[in-house]
Order: structure tokens, then C-alpha cells, then sequence
């Protein structure tokens, strides 16, 4: 009986002091690996929170914690914003995995978003980007136009997505130019101006003429511009630090998800799921096609609608391994649990993966 | 251009930071003060360089600007330590701190703006020489300074009357305080050297290395300038040397990659940090001339007895 009585006191007290305080906004927070200063990966999922906020107005609040390291600090970030009210929060770091999970387990009625990562729960959702959608179309554009045959790829760490992003690459210009290379140089960070910029120089200096990237700076686009060979850009349109240089760029845009994961909250539609979602969705967009004649224009459009209404997936046999085995046969597609894990080269790509 | 001599341009640009910082914090160090705020004062330098760049359309301007923000954000750590006698590490590590924090918040309108680069010299003639002439010739201004300041550290302190009392107030503040030596004068001057030259670092990377800005874009360059100092054991050309092996395997180290020689990246990625530490420890392995070069009252206190 007793217990009885508190439950109801705690019960009417919430009733009361629930809406006075939250004024039925729904508070959503964000955990930020780098500065949304950035001008790539966080930057782009800020972008998703304005667009989140602009969409929804009133019905949200949102705030963000940015340069969370990935660890311990970590989870005491996402405990700090559940704590604080928020009922929905996106983890945008595949390293946020399993601080994310064990938080979401004290809170079963918070809603968790996991970027780039695999562990689902009842109040954890994962989603994730197939950014090597946009990298075949790139490697399709490369192949076209360079002279030498060569392109540069900087990469940030030997993880499976930028691996997948450099298969699908060699791939899409494979189909151009079966003799297509590329260099590759490991920054071995995701952030470093003056060495990615370094890297893309000593790239150039080696012969090749089209540069891209997988990590975050536009350094990479400058020193491109500045020797006057063509490049992609990265996370964001950087055509503003290209003009003549850029031919296109993978634009991660995750204001419609978050826009629609938060709806669902304020529906009550919310349920746990595990997304991998590309052009077709929306997550993916190109940058505007430039700096390239007509013809190549529309074959980038072409394979971009292909890949789009599902035609096209690049991860589709025949394809070898680096070392010369069979990794599909003709017409196998590799599965989302094999895209997800890639740890090795295709046939094609001149460099040795390190592990 | 030839491949070799494209290579030299790019261990420059990459070792210019670092020797710059490194002479300035190698005067303030041996003046007996350690700063660690040298990566806080050079981000500052960056931004300041690439704001005052934006809105007068100036790299000079902005170069100018940096090394007034590096020197004014020094003083700040000057007026601390020396005159509140705070403690020298966690007042240098709080600049480097707020410097980060301070840098962000200024720079934010300046993310995603293409900056203003600094041009690289040209003189008809003697540019186009081959092979040498880039290198020798066709550099950025902050280049020859950076040439020109180690020479000058070096001549100052070894050479002049001003840089063996400042080498006193290092070694023994007390003694050098008897003898009617302006210890907290010297090092003020020494702190606000060190921050002009942070400044000046920091704005070779935002007007010169990669022409933009983003949060951070010092990426612990400070911290190389600072190891730099010490595994330099205190002198001037050890440090360029330092600096210079530096950009050379960390630029060798991307060809190397490049190349596609198949050693795993993440060695060479530390390879740089593990060839300048080797090199400098052996080169100052004689015990007794590193003693001699340390400054005796780095880090310490000086409270004058009146």
C-alpha cells in the first residue's frame, strides 16, 4: 500500500513537472567525434541537426557535445545527455558502439542511434551510409578522365569502410580502363591538414592526376587546385576550395534521417532497426558534376541513376582478389555482412593493405 | 620541376613550422621559463593570420597580425607565471587549452572559406635554374625568415653580450639577480619572443601549408616543436636539423607509401618521430655538453627578494 501511494505521488508529480519542464518539446542530443568546425564528417551531421531543427521547429530541442573521444569519456557523454532529458540521441562515431549500448541498457526508455556501427538492442538502432556508392561513380569519372592512368587516394585508417570505398572505386574505373591504378598513402588519421596535404603532394609528385580522399580537410582539393590536376571532394561539397579542380563530391546528408527517426519518436512509431542506406535513399548525394566534358557528364549521371533505382551494385561479379583468387563469380553480389566487414583489396590497386 | 626538387619544396614547407616555434620556445626555455602553450599560441597565430588575410585580402597583413596574437596570447602566460609565479606547466598547458577553445570559437564564421595564400618569391632567372633554383629561389617569404631566424637565435645567443645574460637568468636566476640582472624583465621579453614566434608558426600553416582554416589545425605540431627543443639539447642548428629530419621522413615516408612498398602504414607513420629522437639523442649522447646546454633553473620560480 505504501509503495502503492509513492508510486502515484512520484507518478502525479511527473504528471505535473513533466510538461511545465519540457514544454512536450522532444530533446534530442547529439555526440560529436570532431568540431562540427570540421568541415566533413561532423560538419555534415550537424547539418543534419539544423535541418532537423529547422524541419521540426517548435517540437524539438536539440543540443550536442562535440570532440567526445571515443572510450570511456564516451560513455559518460551519452549518460550525461540521457540524464539531462533527452529522449532520443544519435552516436555518430563507429567507436561510440559499445558505450552507447551499455548506456541505452540504464535508460530503456530513451531512443539510441548508432552511426556506422553493427550492435542493435530494443532501444538501439544502428545507421549507416553506403558511401561506396558514390565512389564507383567517381572511379567511372576518374577512369575517363585521367591521361596517366593513374589516380592517388588518401586514406585515413585501414577500416572497412574505406576499403570498401577504395574497391568500389578501382571497380567503377575498371569499367572504363581495365588497366586503371591507384596509389594509395594511409595518413593514418582522420584529421590533419599540412598531412594530407603533404600526402596529396607526394601523390602528384609520383604521376597521378586525379586525387581523392577519405579523410576530412579540403588540404587535399587546395594543393590539387594548386598543381592544376582534377580531384573529388570529401563528406562535403568543396567546390569552394576548387573551382576548377573539383569534379564532383559524396555529400553524407543525414538531415532527412534524423528528420524522420525523430518524427517517429513524436509518433510513437519508433522501433529498433539496423539501416544501410544509399543514393537511393537519399543518404549519398553528389555534388554537382564540373570541371568535365559532356560526355563523361552523362555516363557519371547514367551509372548514378543505375546504382540509384538499384541496376547497378558495385560489389557485383566477376570480381578477383588482390593475391588473384575469385571473391565473386559472375553475377554473385557481395552481401551487406561481407561489404560491412571488407578487409582486403580487389584485383587492381596498387598498394598492400595494411592490417 | 623535377621530382627531387619537388620533394625538397614540401620538407621545407613541412619542417618551416616546426623550426619556427621550436627557436622561439628554445629562447623562452633558455631563459629558464618552460612554456607548454606553444601548440595554444601557434593555433592562435593560424587563425589571426587567416582572419586579418580574409578581411584585408594581405597574407603580409596576416602574417603580421599572427605573430602580434602569438606574442599578446604569451603575455597572458607571462603575466602569470612571472609576475602571479603560477605554476609553469599547468599555466602552459591551460594556453594551450584555452588557445584551442579560443581559436575555435573566433574561427567559426571562417570554416569552409578558401584563404589567401601566401606567394612564393620569383626572380626571373633565378628561379628557373634547374634544380636549385625553386629551393633556393621560389620560396614562401616565411621560408627565408625561418633561415634567417635560426641564424639570428644563434648569433644572439652565443654571440652577444644580451643572449649570455640571458643564458645566465637561465642557468642561475639567482645569481643573475645579485648581480643586477633583470631576471623577470629578461623573461618576460624571452616568453613574449617565444609567442611572437608561435604566432609566426601558426601562421605559415593557415597562409602557407594548407591556405584555410578549420578548428585545430595544428594538429599537435606544438607538441613536435616542443620535443624538439629538448631532444635538440637547447641549441639553435640541432633544432633546425631536428626540424628538417622531421619533414624529410614524414614527406619520405608518404612516397615511400606511394610507392607501394608494403611496410605497414602505421610504422610509417611513426617513423618520423622514431628517426628525429634517435638521431638527436645519439648526436647529443656526450653527457657533460648536454648538461652544460640545459638551462639549470628551467621551470622554476623566480620570487625576487627585495
Amino acid at each position: 500500500m505504501k509503495k502503492l501511494i509513492m508510486a502515484l505521488t512520484v507518478a502525479a508529480s511527473f504528471a505535473v513537472a513533466g510538461p511545465a519542464l519540457a514544454a512536450d518539446k522532444l530533446k534530442i542530443g547529439f555526440i560529436y567525434i570532431g568540431p562540427p568546425g570540421d568541415f566533413g564528417w561532423t560538419y555534415q551531421h550537424d547539418q543534419g541537426r539544423k535541418q532537423l531543427e529547422k524541419e521540426l521547429g517548435d517540437k524539438v530541442e536539440t543540443t550536442f557535445l562535440e570532440n567526445v573521444p571515443e572510450g570511456a569519456d564516451a560513455e559518460r557523454s551519452i549518460e550525461r545527455l540521457a540524464r539531462a532529458g533527452n529522449k532520443l540521441i544519435f552516436t555518430t562515431s563507429f567507436g561510440y558502439m559499445d558505450a552507447t549500448v551499455k548506456v541505452a541498457q540504464k535508460f530503456p526508455d530513451v531512443k539510441f542511434e548508432h552511426a556506422t556501427g553493427y550492435k542493435t538492442a530494443e532501444n538501439v538502432s544502428v545507421y549507416n551510409s553506403r558511401f561506396y556508392e558514390g565512389r564507383y561513380v567517381q572511379g567511372v569519372i576518374a577512369a575517363k578522365m585521367s591521361k596517366t592512368g593513374v589516380a592517388g587516394y588518401i586514406g585515413s585508417f585501414p577500416i572497412p569502410e574505406v576499403v570498401q570505398g577504395i574497391n568500389s572505386f578501382i571497380l567503377g574505373a575498371q569499367t572504363v580502363n581495365p588497366n586503371f591504378k591507384i596509389k594509395v598513402i594511409w595518413a593514418n588519421s582522420w584529421f590533419d591538414p599540412a598531412k594530407e596535404a603533404d600526402a596529396a603532394k607526394a601523390l602528384i609528385d609520383q604521376g597521378v592526376d586525379i586525387i581523392t580522399q577519405h579523410t576530412d580537410s579540403t588540404a587535399a582539393m587546395q594543393v590539387a587546385a594548386e598543381r592544376k590536376i582534377k580531384a573529388f571532394g570529401q563528406a562535403s561539397d568543396m567546390i569552394k576550395f576548387g573551382p576548377e579542380t573539383q569534379m564532383t563530391s559524396i555529400v553524407d546528408n543525414w538531415g532527412p534521417y534524423y528528420i524522420e527517426r525523430a518524427k517517429a519518436v513524436l509518433d510513437g512509431t519508433w522501433k529498433s532497426h539496423n539501416v544501410f542506406e544509399g543514393m537511393k535513399e537519399g543518404l549519398v548525394v553528389m555534388a554537382p558534376y564540373t570541371n568535365m566534358p559532356d560526355d563523361v557528364k552523362k555516363l557519371a549521371e547514367e551509372t548514378q541513376a543505375k546504382i540509384t533505382s538499384g541496376e547497378l551494385k558495385p560489389f557485383t561479379g566477376p570480381i578477383k582478389k588482390q593475391d588473384g583468387s575469385e571473391w565473386l563469380k559472375a553475377g554473385e553480389t557481395a552481401d551487406d555482412k561481407t561489404i560491412l566487414s571488407m578487409n582486403f583489396y580487389v584485383a587492381g590497386v596498387d598498394d598492400k593493405l595494411p592490417k | 620541376m623535377t621530382m627531387f626538387e619537388a620533394i625538397l619544396l614540401t620538407v621545407a614547407t613541412a619542417a618551416t613550422p616546426l623550426l619556427i616555434a621550436a627557436l622561439g620556445e628554445l629562447v623562452v626555455e633558455r631563459s629558464g621559463v618552460l612554456n607548454l602553450g606553444v601548440e595554444g599560441m601557434m593555433v592562435m597565430g593560424a587563425v589571426t593570420g587567416f582572419a586579418v588575410a580574409q578581411y584585408t585580402g594581405s597574407a603580409w597583413l596576416g602574417m603580421f597580425a599572427a605573430i602580434l596574437a602569438g606574442a599578446a596570447f604569451s603575455l597572458l602566460f607571462g603575466f602569470l607565471t612571472l609576475t602571479l609565479i603560477t605554476n609553469q606547466v599547468a599555466t602552459g598547458l591551460a594556453l594551450t587549452l584555452l588557445g584551442l577553445g579560443a581559436s575555435a570559437m573566433i574561427g567559426e564564421s571562417f570554416v569552409g572559406l578558401p584563404g589567401v595564400r601566401m606567394d612564393s618569391l620569383y626572380i626571373r632567372g633565378l628561379t628557373d635554374i634547374p634544380y636549385v633554383g625553386r629551393v633556393l629561389f621560389g620560396q614562401d617569404p616565411i621560408f627565408y625568415i625561418s633561415i634567417l631566424l635560426t641564424i639570428g637565435v644563434a648569433w644572439f645567443l652565443f654571440r652577444t653580450r644580451a643572449g649570455l645574460t640571458l643564458r645566465a637568468v637561465g642557468d642561475n636566476h639567482t645569481s643573475a639577480h645579485a648581480l643586477g640582472v633583470p631576471v623577470v624583465r629578461i623573461r618576460y621579453l624571452a616568453v613574449i619572443f617565444g609567442g611572437a614566434c608561435a604566432g609566426l608558426a601558426g601562421a605559415q600553416l593557415s597562409l602557407v601549408y594548407v591556405p584555410q582554416w578549420v578548428e585545430n589545425m595544428t594538429s599537435g605540431r606544438g607538441w613536435i616543436a616542443l620535443a624538439l627543443v629538448v631532444f635538440a639539447s637547447w641549441r639553435p642548428w640541432r633544432i633546425l636539423a631536428g626540424a628538417y629530419l622531421f619533414g624529410a621522413v614524414t614527406i619520405g615516408q608518404l612516397h615511400a607509401q606511394a610507392l607501394g612498398i608494403g611496410v605497414p602504414s602505421q610504422l610509417m607513420s611513426s617513423l618520423p618521430y622514431l628517426a628525429t629522437i634517435i638521431v638527436l639523442v645519439l648526436i647529443s649522447r656526450n653527457k657533460r655538453l648536454t648538461l652544460m646546454n640545459t638551462p639549470t633553473s628551467l621551470g622554476k620560480p623566480f620570487v625576487p627578494d627585495r
